[in-house]
């Protein structure tokens, strides 16, 4: 059996496959400390609004994104995403939001509360997206399902993650076959009746497969049994948190409330 | 010989006005092998899923390892008892893991967890996937999922396979395994295929379904 955590050739979160490589510090932690860290790293940010401590955080997420060794090229296409958000937050809030005017801009104000505002968002959303990335996104999937349902989620919330994610994959390639066959018949996608009613049968049809295959699946899950209860072939204590996970712990909850007390 | 499964009479119709499966008789028999074939559409996944009671016929009775079965309750036990392979193995993989998966039959039939895991590793090695255990059921080839769905099948331990397709879209390699290994299992099986080379190395009796009834 693999421990949760334990880096091998599953599928995690950022596609990275385990490779022979040793396992980094991050991937050594046990995976219920690594959701713990993220998620009290991502509420002392949101509590916090010190523009300092903010960027004293930002700078803790790169100090774990290093540890847990993130490819780097990867990573940034990911964060172009938010960024793209960011962007547009940045240039509004400064006009936005009323305050003492800093600057002029086209005969717009912005003003200093504004600016501030717009940092304070930036560097929360990039320090926590790089957090979670670090934390979790390196951690493979069933692990990470496995380590919410040991640190006492809901089962069924944990059972609909990772069916979830088991079926995305199956939904994409039924979406990505029926748009081969789209385009196999000449169909471009264009601004008009046919095309948006063309997308929207698409949908349809992925919607009614969906279904059908949730029927089936469910018919299979019968014939082998299945009562409604989900049986787990994983034993619950099968590994405690080790000397790292108590330390990291420690010093993680330190740092939390050193940050909380000073913001 | 006694009879593993018997229809009687049996009528099933998802629209009323065209029913799929007209009064159609079918039995089973201890070591028989059934191929099942005839045209598309014509009522052959039907046939098989009414043998398991995941449709419930309109008219007609089934009978099951010497009893009637009429409602979800009698059909739990027939589950247990007559493992049915799907068309699509994706439908049937939906654990994480090989193993979780292939233990999900096993602990559902209240084994515990360790004579599961026992079982997992017995049957994947007696079907030659041991390495296959710990990996994600998503990444797993066409050729493996389909063995690896008959290996969820078996470790239930059924007295009957109904198999629907089993040896569509594999390639010749896993075809021919796949060949060799029912070919192997002492279970009385039903088998729906279209497939020449089962119904010449495993059939003991081929059995079409035509419109509405049935012809040998």
């Amino acid at each position: 059996m693999s421990l949760p955590g334990a880096p091998c050739a599953g599928s995690s979160i950022l596609g990275e496959g385990g490779g022979v490589r040793p396992p980094s510090l991050v991937e050594r932690l046990d995976s219920r400390t690594r959701v713990i860290l993220a998620l009290l790293f991502a509420v002392a940010l949101v509590t916090g609004s010190d523009v300092t401590l903010l960027t004293v955080g930002l700078g803790l997420a790169l100090i774990l994104a290093l540890l847990a060794r993130l490819p780097v090229v990867r990573t940034l296409r990911r964060m172009l995403v938010l960024e793209g958000f960011m962007l547009v937050v940045l240039a509004l809030l400064p006009f936005s939001i009323p305050g003492r005017v800093v600057a002029e801009v086209l005969g717009f104000a912005a003003s200093a509360e504004g600016l501030t505002r717009a940092a304070q968002i930036t560097l929360k959303a990039n320090a926590i997206t790089v957090a979670v990335f670090a934390l979790l996104g390196t951690l493979e999937v069933v692990a990470l399902g496995r380590a919410l349902a040991r640190l006492g989620a809901p089962e069924r919330l944990v059972h609909l993650f990772l069916f979830t994610v088991r079926y995305l994959d199956v939904l994409d390639r039924e979406y990505r076959r029926l748009r081969l066959a789209m385009r196999a018949r000449a169909f471009r996608p264009a601004t008009g009746p046919h095309c948006w009613c063309s997308i929207g049968y698409l949908f349809g049809m992925l919607m009614v497969r969906s279904l059908e295959r949730a029927e089936r699946i469910d018919a299979a899950m019968r014939c082998r049994g299945f009562t409604g209860r989900f049986p787990c072939l994983h034993e619950e204590a099968e590994s405690g948190p080790g000397a790292l996970d108590w330390g990291v712990g420690a010093a993680s909850t330190a740092a939390v409330t050193l940050l909380l007390v000073m913001g | 010989m006694t009879s593993l499964v018997r229809l009687d009479g049996v009528t099933f119709a998802y629209d009323p006005a065209r029913p799929v499966l007209d009064r159609v008789d079918f039995t089973l028999a201890a070591g028989e092998r059934v191929a099942l074939n005839g045209p598309n559409g014509i009522g052959k996944t039907t046939l098989l899923h009414l043998m398991v009671g995941l449709v419930l016929p309109q008219a007609g009775c089934i009978h099951a390892f010497g009893r009637e079965r009429r409602c979800e309750k009698d059909f739990v036990e027939v589950r247990a008892r007559a493992g049915l392979l799907f068309q699509d193995a994706d439908d049937q993989l939906f654990c994480p893991t090989v193993a979780e998966d292939v233990a999900f039959g096993p602990l559902n039939l209240g084994k515990s967890k360790a004579e599961a895991r026992r079982i997992v590793h017995a049957t994947l090695e007696s079907l030659g996937l041991a390495g296959l255990e710990e990996r994600v059921t998503h990444t797993l080839s066409g050729g493996q999922r389909r063995l690896v769905s008959l290996a969820a099948v078996l470790a239930m331990a059924p007295e009957v396979l109904l198999l629907d397709e089993p040896t569509n879209a594999l390639d010749e390699p896993t075809r021919a395994r796949l060949l060799e290994i029912l070919g192997d299992l002492p279970q009385a099986m039903v088998i729906v295929s279209h497939d020449r080379d089962v119904i010449e190395r495993l059939a003991t009796r081929t059995v079409r379904l035509e419109a509405g009834g049935r012809l040998s």
